[in-house]
Parts: C-alpha cells; structure tokens; sequence
C-alpha cells in the first residue's frame, strides 16, 4: 500500500468539530501549521475548517514552556500541610509519594508516582520531541512518533489525580486542632500544569508528524 | 459553493489520509492504514441504549453528589465530605483555582455533558434534531477531555490509604455512586458521538 491518498492533495478537509468532509476552496494554503486564516466555515456545524489547527508550534511551544515553568514551583513547593497537636508536616509531591510507599501501599504509591510525576515529565519530553522532530520535517519512525501522541493524548488528564487527593483530604480531616489538612501553594501550581499540558497536547497536530519531505513512505 | 459533502469519505484525524467508508461488522474497528490511529468503529449501542445509559448515569451523579463519599473518625469524632463539601473547602483554604477546576472537572462538565446528551438523544430517538443541535453539539466536543470522574475514584482510592494510617475511614455510600459511575463511563468510552449528525435528518428540526 504504498497509495494512501492524503487530504490535502485531494483538496479535501475534514471538519475537526463534526468530522464532515469538504472540499476545500482556498487552495494555497501553506500546511506547516502557520497557513492563512481563510475562515471557512462548515456548512453542517458552523465551526472554520482548517486542513491543520491554526499556529500548531506555535501555540504548543508557548503552553509546554508555560506549563514547564508553573512545575518547577508545583514539585518545590509543599502541596498540602497536615497539622495535628504536637506536630506540622509539609508534604510535596515526592514526599506523598515515599509517605504512601512507607504506609504499606507501595501499588499506590507507583501509582500515584506515575500520574505526577512520570505522566507530566513524559508529557514535557514527549511533545518537546514531537514539535522539534516535525519542524525539522523528520522522516524518521513517524508510526512511532504517532503512537507517542496518542499516549501522551490519552494519559494526560489522569495527572490531576494528586490534586483531588488534596482537596478530598482538605474536607475531610478537620478535627479542629487535634488534626487538620491544609491546601499549599504547590497544589495550585500543579493543578494549572496539568491543565496547560492538555491544552498544549490539545494543540499540537498530529498530521504535521506525516507532513514531511517526501510524504512517500 | 462548490462544497460537496461526500459522506462516503472519511478522513483520518490523526494524519490526514482519505478513506472510502465502508460498513463495519459487529465489533469491528476501522484503522489507519498509515498512523493505525483509530478511524471508526462499529457502533454496538442504539440510541435508545444510550440514552438509557445516559439517564442511569444522571441519576447515579446525583447521587454521587449527594451522599458523602468517606467519613474519617478520630477519638469518637466523625468527619465526612461531599463533592460540594471539597469544592467549598478548597476555596475557604485560599486554594481558590484548586476549587474551580474540581467544580468545573468533577461537577459542572460530566452533569453537562450527560444533560445535553440526554436533550441530544432524547430527539434522536425518533431520527429528529433537538432544538439548538448544532450548537449543543459543537459544545460537547470541547467538553470531550474535561470531565475526569475516573480520576477521582481513583484520587478518593489514595486519600482513603493515607488517612486510613490515622484515622478511622468509613466508606460513605458516594463512593460506591462514584464506583458505578466509572463502569458507565467506561461503557460509554467507545461511543462515537459524531454517529448523532449523520442518524439525525436536518429538515424534522
């Protein structure tokens, strides 16, 4: 199969809200992810069909770097502060998690390792690679680099996992001053992490790994 | 116009290559042949399924929502939560953005998703549009990633194991809503919504 016609040689495009497709009337479009705006809409849905998202690098570059900077507060800063008579203990993300190991739930604590800190830093290397290798026009282990985009697609959002740990506790242990649970800055910073990682998954475009030199593969 | 809408063409998301539709068996998925990202898949439910999934899911939100999900003991005092109860904390305890995205993730984008999806196939059932279609339905594709119930039943999971080493825990009825919800949401997952433009005809609207 090496004939596997591709939208935007065919002047078609899909309408990325209702999935409709149309042909596309604005033909010079340039497909690096910075074409024109040339805002046509779809006649089923109304949404503006684009052959690629609009400013795709761009747009990811800014929230991953954006998303980089809040963590490093996210993971120095304490997220949550558990108080009891005698006792104030600041705990950060690593240290909930060494917490849970020594609690005796050591499938837990993996757990939680994973969706705070493996599933971000993964998110970082993996969008920093899928941007760099398809602005240089990579040719190389595309299949690969898609099935990466797709992973990082699906387990992104299970980073928010320790932040409802947080605010769960935070309702729950209010015992007066025998025992309390307070929120810490670091909650907050992590929690926008996670939302800006998503939105910077949410605008990279997959079709510009395949956007290469020689589309023949 | 010159926009033909060929309903018979499918375009891959993922990488943009052009397919011809054909129909799927029972079970079967339709996959990229360059990017093997999913392109379709058979559609087991009717609407009819779906909307009976869709009301059980509202009513087991509801009671999510309103039966407290732990209650913690320490010396003869108790000390349990609702979602709402961790919304409002939150945001006395300065942690107002903390408070907004678990009101928004875990309360406002699921209870409106399966609203609309309720209006939605409410209609459908009887091949009509419901009233205000098209935005409704563009509104819940950019719901699509924002709902994470899963990922508090899993949240509420560890906060029980960590206080559990001081506390007494006591599961509250909400967790167990919570529980069912996940199975729902799982049922639900290989729903492709976009099946409702082309099962729906324009003109009943």
């Amino acid at each position: 199969m090496s004939a596997l016609p591709r939208a935007a040689e065919l002047g078609l495009v899909a309408c990325r809200v209702c999935g409709l497709v149309c042909r596309n009337v604005a033909g010079d479009e340039r497909l690096d992810g910075d074409g024109v705006d040339d805002a046509m809409a779809c006649p089923r849905c109304g949404s503006t069909l684009r052959r690629r998202k609009p400013h795709s690098y761009m747009r990811t570059w800014a929230l991953l770097i954006a998303a980089f900077i809040i963590y490093i507060p996210a993971n120095v800063l304490p997220i949550m502060r558990t108080a009891s008579l005698n006792d104030v203990d600041d705990n950060t993300i690593i240290s909930g998690v060494v917490e849970l190991w020594r609690a005796g739930s050591p499938n837990l604590a993996i757990i939680v390792f994973s969706a705070s800190i493996v599933v971000p830093v993964l998110k970082f290397l993996a969008l920093g690679f899928l941007l760099l290798s398809s602005q240089r026009s990579s040719n190389w282990a595309r299949l690969q680099r898609a099935k990466l985009y797709r992973l990082v697609e699906l387990i992104g959002y299970w980073s928010m996992l320790d932040v409802f740990v947080v605010a769960l506790l935070t309702a729950l242990v209010r015992f007066s001053v025998l025992s309390r649970v307070e929120p810490l800055p670091g909650v907050i910073f992590f929690g926008l992490t996670v939302v800006l990682t998503m939105l910077a998954s949410m605008s990279f475009d997959p079709r510009l790994i395949w956007d290469g030199r020689d589309s023949d593969d | 116009m010159g926009m033909g809408s060929p309903t018979t063409l499918l375009i891959c998301e993922h990488c943009d290559t052009v397919y011809h539709r054909r129909p799927l068996g029972r079970g079967e998925v339709a996959r990229c042949a360059r990017c093997h990202a999913e392109l379709e898949r058979h559609q087991t439910l009717g609407v009819n399924a779906m909307l009976a999934l869709i009301l059980t899911a509202l009513i087991v939100f509801v009671q999510a929502n309103m039966w407290p999900i732990v209650t913690l003991g320490l010396g003869g005092q108790y000390s349990g939560t609702t979602l709402w109860g961790m919304i409002i904390a939150m945001w006395h305890e300065q942690a107002q953005v903390v408070s907004v995205l678990v009101a928004g993730t875990l309360f406002f984008f699921p209870l409106m998703k399966m609203l609309l999806l309720g209006w939605l196939l409410w209609f459908a059932r009887t091949g009509r549009r419901a009233p205000g279609f098209v935005p409704l339905m563009v509104m819940l594709h950019y719901l699509g990633p924002w709902t994470m119930s899963e990922v508090f039943v899993l949240g509420a999971l560890v906060a029980i194991v960590k206080a559990h080493t001081y506390f007494d825990v006591i599961a509250d009825p909400g967790i167990y809503a919570y529980a069912a919800l996940t199975l729902l949401i799982t049922i639900f997952a290989g729903v492709d919504l976009r099946q409702l433009w082309d099962e729906t005809s324009e003109s009943a609207s």
